[in-house]
């Protein structure tokens, strides 16, 4: 039966890592409740949820370093954390610290060593970012150079499948913009990406299906225009003499805010709100209306989850 | 279906040449990354030397029979440094940064992490013992026939195993922060009441007795033997009791790594 699952799964070449009805719970409390997942080559999936939501088990289960209570889980084709699981995927987690008093070409030679067919050492350094920075001793990384220098290791061994918690945590814009090139370089090659982040902005410019967890469910998937489209509020902002607080008796305006002299509303009915404005103030410059973004609709979908279990039912 | 498998097994088989190359590595690293930690390597490798430089030469200044006494002692003390210090205080603060996490999530064969701190903590072992001993024959007069150094060389390296293996345990139990201070507070303790420091026949009688049930005493009991000034007992019961300490070391890592595995 399970011989014949991963049968299927390699049969079909797109699927890299599969879970279905997987549960998971600490001492009675769920970790995991009944998930699904499917992770395909050339995508990146996104794991999103509040702290405590489930990312790190489910992470820590496909990385076999945890049992699931019950579930099938299939890596590569194989059982999670077997060593020919092992060598074609890459992990780059959470670390407090790396030992100090080895240097960056050192860890990543020994790291290379792990693999059958290591990634190139100066492809490596140059997706990294690294050049400048193979004969520091890893005590004296900061927190951006030590992510960098993890994001190395876990992709050493040429993953066919690569999860990333937290990967810009502690970077700057430019080691961050960096890091997202070398995230779309690896997954037009082919890789799979795993990626569990706080930070929305990465989520909206390298995902292609977004997953939110909540208390161990999936409360919603799909990609970023789904996500948006599951808010209904339209940003409209304009500049005004007006206080902002003449705008929030507007028909349909769920949340007025102001930053210099543009003013945002957040309209659950775009024309009525815009109907009402352009009434009331004829005379204001810089008018747009956008749908809102994965932020919105994150922080939207993370309060009701009542109201996202009925639509993830219709949609269903 | 079964062929497809084998061969995608083949694929990402390592040859013989990786894998002893995987393992030198991680030694070579392994080695690297604790010389340069001068808070490890320097109390590691100068604190026998300078204790038996004291208490072994100066304090019996002509006496060679008590520096050769203390020679075998102070070996043990030596030895049981980088055993417990490497694998306890080292794996533990390891542990606790989360590091061995991301070797766990690699595909580093455990076998690796095991085999480079043993082979480390025993060239630690012979560099200690082999400055013991140039001061044992330069400035105390010891002198020792050839078989009688390879045999104390070969008992002292071989006999750091046990404590390799209390390290172990130790090092999958504590926490990071106290891992050092515990250590230091089983290591010091263990040193003074096996006679490592001053002979054991200086010890009351309740603590020469007491001392028959730590590893220490018996591997220093075996060291003296090569010299002559063993307290009598067969070489058969040290040796024994050595092997039932490594077992239960062994046995306690496994219930933690176990532990820690779930």
């Amino acid at each position: 039966m399970q011989i014949q699952a991963s049968a299927d799964i390699q049969s079909s070449q797109h699927i890299v890592a599969q879970v279905s009805n997987l549960n998971k719970s600490f001492a009675g409390k769920v970790a995991l409740n009944n998930l699904n997942l499917s992770i395909e080559a050339n995508q990146v999936v996104a794991v999103l949820g509040a702290n405590g939501a489930g990312k790190t088990t489910l992470i820590n289960i496909l990385l076999g370093r945890l049992q699931a209570d019950d579930g099938e889980i299939s890596v590569l084709g194989q059982p999670a954390g077997s060593l020919i699981a092992k060598r074609q995927t890459g992990a780059m987690l959470q670390v407090a610290n790396l030992p100090e008093t080895l240097k960056i070409k050192e860890h990543i030679q020994l790291f290379q060593s792990y693999y059958p067919k290591p990634m190139d050492y100066q492809k490596v350094m140059d997706y990294a970012g690294l050049q400048d920075l193979q004969q520091r001793y890893s005590r004296k990384l900061s927190g951006g150079e030590k992510q960098r220098l993890l994001f190395a290791l876990s992709i050493c061994g040429n993953p066919k499948l690569l999860f990333l918690d937290e990967p810009s945590v502690g970077m700057d814009v430019e080691a961050r913009q960096g890091l997202w090139q070398a995230i779309r370089d690896l997954k037009n090659q082919g890789t799979a990406i795993v990626l569990t982040t706080h930070y929305l902005q990465e989520a909206e410019s390298l995902a292609d299906q977004i997953v939110l967890l909540k208390n161990g469910e999936i409360i919603k998937r799909g990609n970023n225009d789904d996500f948006r489209a599951s808010v209904s509020h339209k940003l409209i902002r304009f500049a005004s003499k007006l206080a902002s607080t003449h705008f929030a008796n507007l028909p349909a305006v769920a949340m007025v805010s102001q930053s210099g002299k543009y003013i945002s509303l957040q309209s659950t009915n775009a024309n009525q709100t815009l109907q009402a404005l352009l009434t009331l103030a004829p005379g204001i410059e810089d008018l747009t209306v956008q749908g809102a973004g994965l932020e919105e609709a994150f922080l939207h979908l993370n309060q009701n989850k009542q109201a996202v279990n009925l639509q993830t039912a219709v949609g269903a | 279906m079964l062929n497809t498998n084998q061969n995608l097994n083949a694929l990402h088989d390592m040859d013989y040449v990786q894998l002893a190359r995987l393992y030198w590595l991680e030694t070579k690293f392994e080695w690297l990354k604790t010389i340069r930690n001068p808070a490890f390597s320097l109390p590691a490798l100068s604190f026998p030397v300078i204790f038996y430089l004291f208490f072994g030469v100066l304090f019996n200044h002509g006496n060679v029979q008590a520096s050769s006494y203390l020679l075998c002692t102070y070996g043990v003390f030596g030895v049981m440094g980088p055993a417990l210090f490497s694998f306890g205080a080292g794996l533990a603060i390891e542990r606790g940064q989360g590091w061995l996490d991301i070797k766990e999530a690699s595909p580093m064969p455990a076998s690796a992490q095991l085999i480079s701190r043993l082979v480390v903590a025993m060239l630690f072992s012979l560099i200690i013992v082999i400055s013991l001993s140039v001061v044992a024959v330069t400035m105390a007069g010891v002198q020792l026939q050839l078989w009688q150094w390879l045999t104390l060389m070969a008992i002292w390296v071989l006999g750091g195993l046990p404590f390799c293996l209390l390290g172990l345990a130790l090092g999958l139990v504590l926490k990071a922060q106290s891992a050092p201070a515990v250590v230091n507070l089983i290591y010091l303790p263990l040193a003074f009441l096996s006679g490592l420091w001053m002979p054991i026949s200086m010890l009351p009688g309740f603590m020469q007795n007491f001392a028959q049930f730590l590893p220490p005493y018996h591997l220093a009991q075996l060291a003296l033997k090569v010299v002559d000034l063993d307290a009598g007992q067969d070489s058969w019961q040290h040796i024994l009791a050595l092997l039932i300490y490594a077992v239960i070391f062994f046995v306690l890592s496994r219930l933690a790594f176990n532990k820690k595995a779930r």
